[in-house]
């Protein structure tokens, strides 16, 4: 076949649907396609993760050991934050970005739709090696995600399972996060100048460089890891001249960025949905890109706060205690816009708008717990605790995952063409909010009465706050099977979409049909 | 028509972060090395050693600790648990270990010294941790130290407690 006539072939298929049957979604290139896979695939991650965080809040009812032996429970532990860090919330941004940045930016497509069908499908590939590992002698990994040698190169056979599918994972969202920086920088419909991109491509953009930056970093410590166990060096082992303490500071390098990458796109969402159903523009539009970036850069340069116990100089932990603090200016500016946005404004409180509410309050509680964790004097009393516990699950779960769920009831009519159903969504906020509550704020009380994380036993003072904290969890999981039910009947049918979907949406992605064909902005809008 | 931008410098990027990874290595060392961080200790020649001035009037105690490793199977203690030394001055002392096993064995020390601050102070002209230590069945071995506290020690350190740590490497040659 020469050029000539797979360009024809191509002309031809932009004028049809999708190929029929299951093939198509092997062979997809179309952005929309990858989009709903990742997302899926997020969907189904959430439900093995989230059990695995139910067995772990089963074993936490009671003191003592009761249904899983404490090997088991390290694995869960360890499982439970691979899964929902790689395989949910970075999953579901790349799905949201697939389906949404094209549209937002008025590009036809991805710039590299092939790459975008492989970083979609060594994602299953990469978890499969991963959970396989529960089925080993021995076990999965469970020196917890950090990984910190020398524990972790206790592993068995699952250490070499986990680091090449960590490896996997790693060059899926590197080659997602080239393809999303090559989309913005050469799709944008004429017009489309920086500062006029909507926000949730903005932070996408700043996260994408996040993503390149410290990704390879994390799979260079694993790789040193890798060959600490089996080729004989020495990078961590302290007899034959490395340092422990070397992984940590390499791994929170790479984790530190790592926990924006989860964050910063929520920050998009938000800032999408909020101006909205407040019928306003955004508030400060210009010092939310800078807040973004500075939020970025700074990230770079705080990894050590995530190890003050180690044994660090003074000064050291002077700096780093003051670059954290100082993060929280740029992540300020950010609530107060979104507050501001909603100053006077003309607000109706669909499910997407309750979803972001929730996030702005409740990220807000864990951003102050981060203030107080970044003092180094108290976070000696905070370190490895169940406060720790409860302040990262605030940023991640009604932080970065009510973000994605918003983002979704936001779009989902777009998707679909199809209203999904308000009250189940209003239902399905309300248990989650509630029972995210009684989940993890007990543990903030837990933590700082000493309960020291991944345990499966603990001293019986602490049995009510955990005991309530399992109510909330199971209470939490179960919620959720409501979004599923939701999205389920939304696809199946419901009230049609209009193309504008919300009276105060703005934006190139409303002015397509809902759903929108296949193939979209093939002639590039104009904006203005 | 806009100026397009190349992908090719994007995939650069990993490349060369996957680098750094790597590059933190020798850039950790050597941060440790000029900040004393972690206690490591320095090493000095003896031509270097007679160029220090000695500080008789300034008596610091040093302090010997030993660390066997997990299932590391020697007994290994230093001769004296800790002396009194002028800055400046160089001084020896021994640790002895004993092979509790009926085999040849192999033995690395790995040295630490606390407080941090001292640690740049603190060095050695001959120390068994330099080489490995081989061991026969059962055998015993004095293993000589000869170190020398720099006169620049920080006038509010009065104590240095230098601890070995001994390790199994016998799996590493094999």
């Amino acid at each position: 076949m020469n050029a000539q006539a797979t360009d024809l072939y191509h002309d031809d298929h932009d004028h049809h649907g999708p190929p029929p049957g299951l093939w198509r979604w092997v062979v997809t290139t179309n952005h929309k396609d990858i989009g709903t896979l990742y997302l899926w695939f997020s969907l189904i991650m959430f439900f093995i993760g989230g059990a695995m965080a139910l067995v772990i809040r089963t074993e936490l009812f009671q003191p003592g050991l009761q249904v899983v032996d404490p090997h088991f429970f390290n694995q869960m532990t360890t499982l439970h934050a691979l899964v929902m860090i790689f395989g949910v919330v970075m999953p579901a941004f790349v799905g949201l970005a697939n389906w949404m940045l094209p549209m937002m930016v008025g590009a036809p497509d991805m710039a590299l739709p092939r790459m975008n069908n492989w970083s979609f499908w060594i994602l299953p590939f990469g978890f499969g090696l991963m959970l396989s590992t529960l089925f080993m002698e021995g076990g999965g990994p469970s020196a917890g995600w950090t990984l910190y040698p020398p524990l972790s190169l206790q592993t068995g056979d699952a250490l070499p399972f986990l680091i090449f599918s960590i490896h996997l994972l790693g060059v899926s969202s590197i080659m997602g996060a080239i393809n999303i920086i090559a989309t913005i920088m050469n799709l944008r419909a004429p017009g489309m100048t920086f500062m006029k991109m909507p926000l949730f491509v903005w932070t996408w953009f700043i996260t994408a460089y996040l993503l390149i930056a410290v990704m390879p970093v994390l799979a260079g410590a694993v790789t040193m890891m890798l060959t600490d166990k089996y080729f004989g060096t020495s990078f961590f082992n302290a007899a034959g001249g490395g340092d422990p303490v070397m992984f940590q500071h390499i791994f929170w390098f790479f984790g530190h960025p790592e926990v924006y990458i989860l964050i910063l796109p929520s920050f998009g969402l938000v800032s999408e949905i909020i101006p909205t159903f407040s019928r306003k523009k955004l508030f400060g539009y210009s010092s939310m890109v800078y807040a973004t970036a500075s939020i970025a850069f700074l990230s770079f340069i705080v990894w050590a706060h995530h190890m003050f116990t180690v044994g660090m100089p003074l000064a050291g932990e002077l700096f780093f205690m003051f670059t954290t603090m100082l993060i929280a200016v740029p992540t300020g500016v950010k609530v107060f816009n979104w507050v501001s946005t909603m100053w006077k404004g003309a607000m109706t409180f669909e499910t997407p708008m309750l979803f972001a509410l929730g996030f702005v309050i409740m990220f807000t509680i864990g951003g102050f717990s981060g203030l107080m964790l970044a003092m180094t004097p108290i976070d000696f009393q905070y370190h490895d605790t169940y406060f720790v516990v409860a302040h990262f699950h605030y940023v991640l779960v009604p932080g970065a995952i009510f973000g994605i769920i918003a983002g979704v009831y936001y779009w989902l009519p777009k998707w679909t063409g199809n209203y999904y159903d308000e009250t189940l969504g209003k239902v399905h906020f309300w248990l989650s909010t509630i029972f995210v509550n009684i989940l993890f704020f007990p543990m903030h009380f837990v933590g700082l009465a000493g309960m020291p994380r991944r345990i499966p036993d603990y001293s019986v003072q602490f049995t009510d706050f955990n005991q309530i904290a399992t109510i909330g969890a199971f209470g939490f999981g179960f919620a959720q099977i409501l979004f599923l039910v939701l999205i389920v009947k939304c696809i199946r049918g419901g009230e049609k979409a209009t193309d504008q979907v919300w009276e105060g949406a703005e934006g190139l992605e409303w002015t397509v049909a809902s759903p929108p064909p296949y193939h979209t902005f093939s002639p590039q809008p104009i904006v203005k | 028509m806009r100026k397009r931008f190349s992908i090719r410098h994007l995939f650069l990027i990993p490349v060369v972060m996957f680098g750094f990874g790597y590059l933190m290595v020798p850039i950790y060392n050597v941060f440790c090395d000029i900040t004393g961080l972690n206690g490591k200790t320095g090493r000095i020649s003896s031509q270097q050693v007679e160029q220090l001035d000695i500080d008789e009037q300034r008596q610091v105690k040093v302090e010997f600790d030993s660390v066997l490793n997990r299932q590391a199977p020697w007994d290994f203690d230093p001769e004296v648990n800790s002396m009194m030394v002028s800055p400046g001055k160089t001084y020896q002392t021994n640790y002895i270990a004993t092979n509790q096993l009926d085999k040849a064995m192999v033995g690395q020390a790995v040295p630490s010294v606390a407080p941090a601050k001292a640690a740049a102070y603190f060095n050695k002209t001959e120390c068994f941790c330099f080489n490995r230590q081989q061991f026969e069945a059962n055998e015993q071995k004095r293993m000589p130290l000869v170190f020398v506290v720099d006169p620049g020690l920080p006038e509010d350190v009065s104590t240095v407690t230098l601890s070995y740590t001994f390790f199994d490497v016998n799996s590493k040659i094999n």
